[in-house]
């Protein structure tokens, strides 16, 4: 595992964790009176939420059948929909205008190489949940498409849609930790137990 | 295919061998650039329009192997090998069930995006013989028409598919 150095992220980090920490005792306070293994998956969660709610993720895992875009997450435009298969609708599909590369020109279409929605059957959606129901349903396996432990944590460490959050071409932001730190984060969440907040926080 | 080919002045020019309304064409180009200017320049194929340049409005539409592209996107490197049809492609002499459909209906205005949008809708009816009016606006709501004719293009769609079953009885 490749732990971010740099001074900055660092301190983002430790800024982020703080504010995690404080907001899961504001919450309820019961992370006191969890174990110290559980306290850790906690805190660790609470940075990882901060990754899986930006943009760069929100935007794809969604409730609905439409992908969201932009900052904002707008619906997109086009009309364009997850179809049969999560790579859109005859004549829409993703790959029509998503390429194997993000477009260097602002406003034009982000890319990998199958650029698809989840399919409809395995949506792992967590547009609209609490932090908490986000958590369970990410680590639930009837959920998050049958995935394992060990699976999830390859999954956000080497999967091409997830690396590309950090890489998404002119225009948009990137999620607000490194995907060094991001991945760090989530082995350490489900190292501790894979801890989730048992409040409705969102 | 892209191979690199030596030319008389000496310098490497990629050579990117498609499959272009049937027939092979080999094109000396920078395998980055973008197919709809492969398409217009290189090929002479001017049917195909320059409408955003950035895919949001469907005029560059083309079909590779099957699928509804926006050509402005579709690098050369991504179209070597594959077959490609332009409007110029569907058919020789307009007999393709669209472009009967859209000349019944008096589909176009200005016209700039109807080469885009007859593609799209070719797409569809290929995949969908008896599409729905919900059906055809989700297959054609990435082709923008600035003069809205977008109620004749649902007409004509389902005028096509009414044609194109018929020509199988």
């Amino acid at each position: 595992m490749k732990l971010t150095t740099h001074p900055c992220r660092i301190a983002i980090v430790v800024v982020a964790s703080s504010l995690a920490f404080s907001s899961l005792l504001r919450s309820g306070g019961r992370v006191s009176a969890q174990s110290p293994e559980q306290d850790r998956s906690l805190r660790a969660f609470a940075i990882v939420s901060s990754v899986l709610t930006s943009p760069r993720c929100l935007n794809c895992h969604v409730a609905g059948d439409s992908p969201l875009q932009s900052d904002s997450s707008l619906v997109h435009t086009m009309n364009v929909k997850r179809g049969p298969d999560g790579r859109g609708t005859p004549a829409m599909r993703c790959t029509n205008c998503h390429q194997d590369e993000n477009s260097q020109q602002l406003h034009g279409p982000p890319g990998r190489p199958g650029w698809r929605l989840p399919p409809p059957d395995k949506r792992l959606a967590w547009q609209g949940l609490s932090i908490g129901d986000l958590c369970r349903t990410l680590k639930d396996p009837a959920t998050n498409g049958g995935k394992s432990a060990a699976q999830l944590i390859e999954h956000v460490r080497d999967d091409r849609f997830v690396n590309w959050g950090w890489d998404p071409g002119p225009g948009r932001s990137i999620p607000p930790i490194s995907h060094d730190a991001f991945v760090a984060h989530f082995i350490e969440w489900v190292k501790n137990g894979a801890a989730c907040p048992q409040e409705s926080q969102k | 295919m892209i191979e690199t080919t030596v030319n008389t002045t000496l310098e490497t020019t990629p050579r990117t061998t498609l499959t272009v309304n049937g027939k092979q064409r080999a094109v000396d180009a920078d395998p980055r650039t973008p197919l709809l200017w492969v398409l217009r320049d290189h090929l002479d194929l001017t049917g195909t329009k320059y409408g955003c340049g950035i895919g949001q409005c469907g005029a560059c539409t083309v079909i590779l192997d099957g699928d509804a592209v926006r050509s402005c996107q579709v690098l050369l490197s991504r179209a070597a090998g594959k077959r490609i049809t332009t409007i110029e492609g569907l058919s020789t002499d307009r007999s393709h069930p669209v472009q009967q459909a859209w000349l019944m209906e008096q589909v176009p205005q200005c016209g700039y995006c109807q080469s885009g949008q007859i593609m799209a809708a070719a797409v569809l009816l290929s995949s969908n013989r008896n599409p729905t009016d919900t059906e055809i606006d989700d297959a054609l709501s990435g082709n923008i028409c600035r003069c809205g004719t977008y109620h004749r293009i649902r007409r004509a769609v389902h005028r096509a598919a009414e044609l194109a079953r018929a020509s199988r009885r």
